[in-house]
């Protein structure tokens, strides 16, 4: 095929090449002139340049002329990676009046410049790539992408801040959300806080209204103790199934009187409180805090007597007087459709006993974080006192940073939030006890609208704070001023020597990590995560809440520890992506999708147990397997395994990947 | 079970308690110890910290002697131990040095191929043969007995394979099973000094006395080692260190083993108790864990 095949057999073939410089990325390593020359030579091509900036207006633009003024028909770019411009360039090729699938893309920048650094093999490359495209793409036909409808509902997973918000901008817009939450109320972590930084505002005052108002919206369905167990299908047409946990409560006849609590056969509380981290018990009928949404009791089924199978007079059931107890009540499904899914499914905080030296879970008086979130709320175990477990009140205080952050044998991220938070239990801890505070910290991260300020504050209100890893927790003292203390090691890096601080209460600033069930999670939404386990956005930069499965988003700590302003801003930012998708109404499917040659195909099923996402079904009265296009994601693996070879894919065919590959190895 | 036993200079002189004790247990329990022939200085701490490359090649040599064997090692002194993980470590990272160490081991006739697993006596117990196998051949419990338990730093820093490495539980766990009350020692994983007992004295002392002065306030009869440095130091030194220190008591500073060994009814001679500085006897006798003076020691299951 030397000089002659101006045709692919069926039509002239004119090829437009246009190789970027990218700047210097791309230029600065690979001849693009001389590739541009090259191209020019070979068979079909009409059109050879190479530009600064294709991506650009002035780029496209010079796409658009020539397809009209050269009558090309078939376009090739040399750039970056087709993740990033392909679309661009598709659309230029269709506005220039041809089928936007005669485009194809070369990364010659990802795959060429950035990772090689032999200038002319480099350009050697290039020329082969452009080469193989040159020859596949005058076999591209002319394809169009299929249109569904979206349904126009939005799943939201997780009912924290980020949920909360997200389920609120899209109600606000007239959507129908369903929002399921996994633990019997809404409010997350954000619900444990007494307050926020760096305003000190009051957490349950910013924050009970929102829950409410998503309680009593009638867009919003809100289904807590429940959770999401399937999900199916694809963008704009997903469907989930939610299974609800028993409750032991008939939903619509409890209205949160509370009387079933009050006359619990136990008096006292039998039963470690989550929701105070432990440091109180409660009853096994019990609502998890006062501005709990759904304002519905739960009966836990491992603390309840009879329904552990003993003998119980059962006088919770005797005191409600709507007979709202059901200790019959089984799980129950619900399946739903719904367009697009928002994943804030958030996050769950370091298990400090992971650093033994720090004595959690050893001594008494080590706290974590959260567990002071909840001594310092006047809703909390204590009514608001700061008081160590004996009762006394600490005098001295010490509160150690990046607890399982910055460290090399736990979690080596930063988790953002805990120098501010540091601060600000600081600040809480002196203004209730008036107690000496000690910051211990290896840097103080306080970037943020109003931050740096809050630090200074702090610095000003006389809390000490000591630059240096904590390397221990003791209570083996070595002095008397020592005795009945504990004693923090610490190496002060900015007075040069080791010190020891003896102290009445040591605060763990533990660190964000993924939930333990992330990865679960992550299969069931079919989206990637991170080496740690946060869930991976599609880009870093510019697409941070979408995910490589498109209508699916993710918002808040799942996706990487943030703080609440953050966590709101991403869960407003998925509500919008989530209503464009709905408001929008229809999705495009690419047309990359696997095809049967009826003639061909023996009907052996083989294809069927291998497709991924189950879109091969078998015509048994042809005996024929049948490819699905709304389900098929063009993976290529059926058409692999076709013994017969009687699938195809399109932009994969066999004549333009073979054509390719010949073109690639071909010498120049 | 079978292992390759390399002893280590500390346990044929200083430490002749621990191997004395520790051959008695094994052999009530039918572990065999077949002795490396031919064994060599594992190099210390000394040697790696003035020629790595070397250092490493002195302790390959014991292992490639042991992976002729075709056996696990069992290495009972903290210090080789820690030694020839760090040489099998340093192997595994940086292959220009596995190179060297092999032409070192070739121009003595041997090849080391990096397959030895290297064992304290603590995972052997414990692990290999079990703790609950264990606890049923004990003869004589170790009730009431108060231990603190005292693993030094080189057992399991900066890394155990088998135990964590600042708050390991091995021996606490096995020495629970054998009937002993062990005493919350928080210092369990702390240096002892290790040789500037002997270089800075001063400095050495002291860590030594915050450790026997915790198993003191812990109200722990025993302390209870697994390393003949640190069972040295803190046996050795202690009249010097209450010297100095008035309100430290004497205390028994014995290696595990011992005491597994009393608790399965074996001698007190074999188990080396006759080279203890600090005697043990008197509180065993107390606990009526040993026969009090003149009278047969406990028999095995009355």
């Amino acid at each position: 095929m030397e000089h002659e095949v101006h045709t692919n057999g069926k039509e002239e073939v004119r090829i437009g090449f246009y190789i970027c410089h990218c700047g210097s990325n791309i230029g600065g390593t690979i001849d693009v002139a001389a590739v541009a020359d090259y191209v020019r030579t070979l068979p079909g091509v009409v059109v050879s340049k190479d530009y600064k900036y294709m991506c650009s207006n002035a780029g496209q633009d010079m796409i658009v002329e020539d397809i009209e003024i050269n009558r090309l028909n078939r376009i090739v770019v040399a750039a970056c990676s087709p993740l990033l411009h392909e679309k661009t360039f598709r659309s230029a090729t269709h506005k220039g009046g041809i089928n936007p699938f005669f485009f194809h893309m070369v990364n010659i920048r990802e795959h060429g410049s950035w990772v090689h650094e032999d200038k002319a093999l480099a350009t050697e490359k290039a020329k082969a790539v452009a080469r193989g495209a040159v020859g596949r793409v005058r076999f591209h036909k002319a394809l169009e992408k299929r249109k569904e409808p979206v349904t126009q509902s939005v799943l939201i997973v997780g009912g924290g801040i980020a949920g909360i918000q997200a389920a609120q901008t899209l109600s606000n817009a007239g959507k129908k959300v369903y929002l399921v939450e996994r633990e019997p109320t809404i409010g997350g972590h954000m619900a444990l806080f007494d307050k926020t930084f760096p305003t000190l505002d009051c957490a349950a005052c910013i924050l009970t209204p929102k829950m409410t108002d998503i309680g009593s919206d009638p867009n919003i369905t809100l289904w807590s103790y429940a959770e999401v167990v399937d999900v199916k299908g694809y963008v704009g047409n997903f469907t989930a199934q939610i299974r609800h946990k028993p409750r032991y409560i008939k939903e619509d006849l409890c209205v949160g009187c509370l009387d079933c609590i009050d006359n619990c056969v136990f008096k006292q509380g039998n039963t470690d409180d989550e929701f105070n981290q432990s440091l109180s018990k409660r009853k096994p009928v019990y609502i998890p805090f006062p501005q709990a949404v759904p304002k519905l009791v739960v009966i836990d089924p491992e603390a309840c007597t009879h329904l552990n199978g003993g003998k119980c007079e059962q006088s919770c059931a005797t005191a409600c007087e709507r007979d709202a107890i059901d200790f019959n009540q089984k799980e129950s499904f619900d399946d739903i459709e719904v367009g697009t899914v928002i994943v804030t499914t958030g996050f769950k905080t370091f298990d400090a006993a992971r650093k033994p030296l720090y004595g959690y879970g050893r001594y008494d008086n080590v706290y974590t974080a959260l567990e002071v979130e909840r001594l310092v709320t006047s809703s909390g175990p204590t009514g608001g006192e700061v008081v160590l477990r004996d009762g006394r009140r600490p005098k001295t205080v010490a509160i150690v940073h990046c607890v399982g952050s910055r460290d090399h044998q736990t979690n080596r991220w930063c988790s953002r939030v805990c120098c501010m938070y540091s601060l600000k239990l600081a600040h809480l801890i002196k203004e209730h006890t008036g107690a000496e505070v000690f910051n211990f910290y290896i840097d103080m991260r306080c970037a943020g609208k109003g931050y740096e300020e809050f630090y200074e504050r702090l610095l000003e209100e006389g809390n000490r704070f000591v630059r240096g890893r904590v390397a221990e927790v003791t209570d083996v003292p070595v002095s008397a001023e020592e005795e009945g203390k504990l004693v923090v090691k610490v190496e002060d890096s900015l007075a040069g020597f080791v010190r020891r601080i003896p102290v009445d209460m040591v605060v763990l600033s533990t660190g964000l990590e993924p939930r333990q069930d992330a990865s679960n999670v992550r299969r069931m939404f079919n989206i990637s995560c991170s080496s740690e386990g946060f869930f991976l956005e599609r880009h870093p930069k510019l697409a941070p809440i979408s995910t490589t499965t498109d209508g699916v988003f993710i918002a808040g700590c799942c996706q990487g520890p943030k703080d609440i302003p953050d966590t709101v801003a991403q869960a407003g930012f998925a509500a919008g992506e989530a209503m464009a998708l709905l408001d929008k109404g229809f999705v495009e499917m690419e047309p990359m999708t696997s095809f049967v040659n009826e003639e061909l195909c023996s009907g052996c099923k083989t294809c069927i147990g291998l497709c991924p996402f189950s879109a091969i079904t078998r015509d048994d009265a042809k005996e024929v397997a049948v490819i699905n296009p709304v389900l098929c994601k063009g993976c290529g693996v059926c058409v692999a395994a076709c013994p017969s070879g009687a699938i195809t894919q399109n932009l994969f065919e066999d004549c333009e990947i073979f054509a390719e590959i010949e073109e690639v190895l071909a010498h120049a | 079970m079978k292992y390759a036993y390399y002893p280590g200079c500390s346990l044929k002189a200083s430490g002749k308690a621990f191997e004395e004790s520790l051959l008695a247990v094994c052999s009530a329990l039918e572990i065999e110890l077949a002795e490396l022939d031919d064994w060599n200085c594992c190099g210390a701490t000394a040697y790696m910290a003035v020629d790595e490359t070397k250092g490493a090649a002195l302790a390959s040599r014991n292992l490639a002697l042991a992976e002729q064997t075709g056996l696990d090692m069992a290495v009972p002194c903290a210090g080789c131990y820690g030694v020839l993980l760090k040489a099998q470590a340093m192997q595994r990272k940086y292959p220009r040095l596995a190179d060297q160490v092999s032409v070192g081991l070739k121009a003595g006739g041997l090849t080391y191929g990096g397959r030895v697993r290297v064992k304290h006596p603590l995972e052997i117990l414990a692990m290999d043969f079990g703790t609950k196998a264990f606890r049923s051949r004990v003869k004589v419990p170790l009730k009431g007995l108060r231990v603190a338990c005292y693993y030094g730093c080189r057992l399991v820093r900066p890394e155990s394979p088998f135990d964590d490495s600042h708050d390991p539980v091995t021996m606490d766990n096995l020495l629970k099973s054998v009937g002993a009350r062990i005493v919350d020692y928080t210092l369990k994983s702390k240096c002892c000094g290790g040789s500037l007992t002997g270089t800075i004295p001063e400095v050495g002392q002291n860590l030594c006395y915050q450790l026997l002065k915790e198993a003191q306030r812990r109200e722990a009869d025993v302390v209870a080692t697994a390393c003949p440095l640190c069972q040295f130091n803190l046996e050795c030194y202690q009249k010097d260190i209450a010297r100095k220190y008035t309100d430290l008591k004497p205390i028994p500073v014995v290696y595990f083993t011992q005491l597994l060994g009393a608790s399965l009814g074996l001698d007190p001679v074999a188990l080396g108790f006759p080279r203890l500085i600090v005697p043990i006897e008197p509180i065993l006798r107390e606990r009526g864990i040993m026969a009090k003076a003149g009278t047969e020691p406990a028999k095995a299951g009355v």
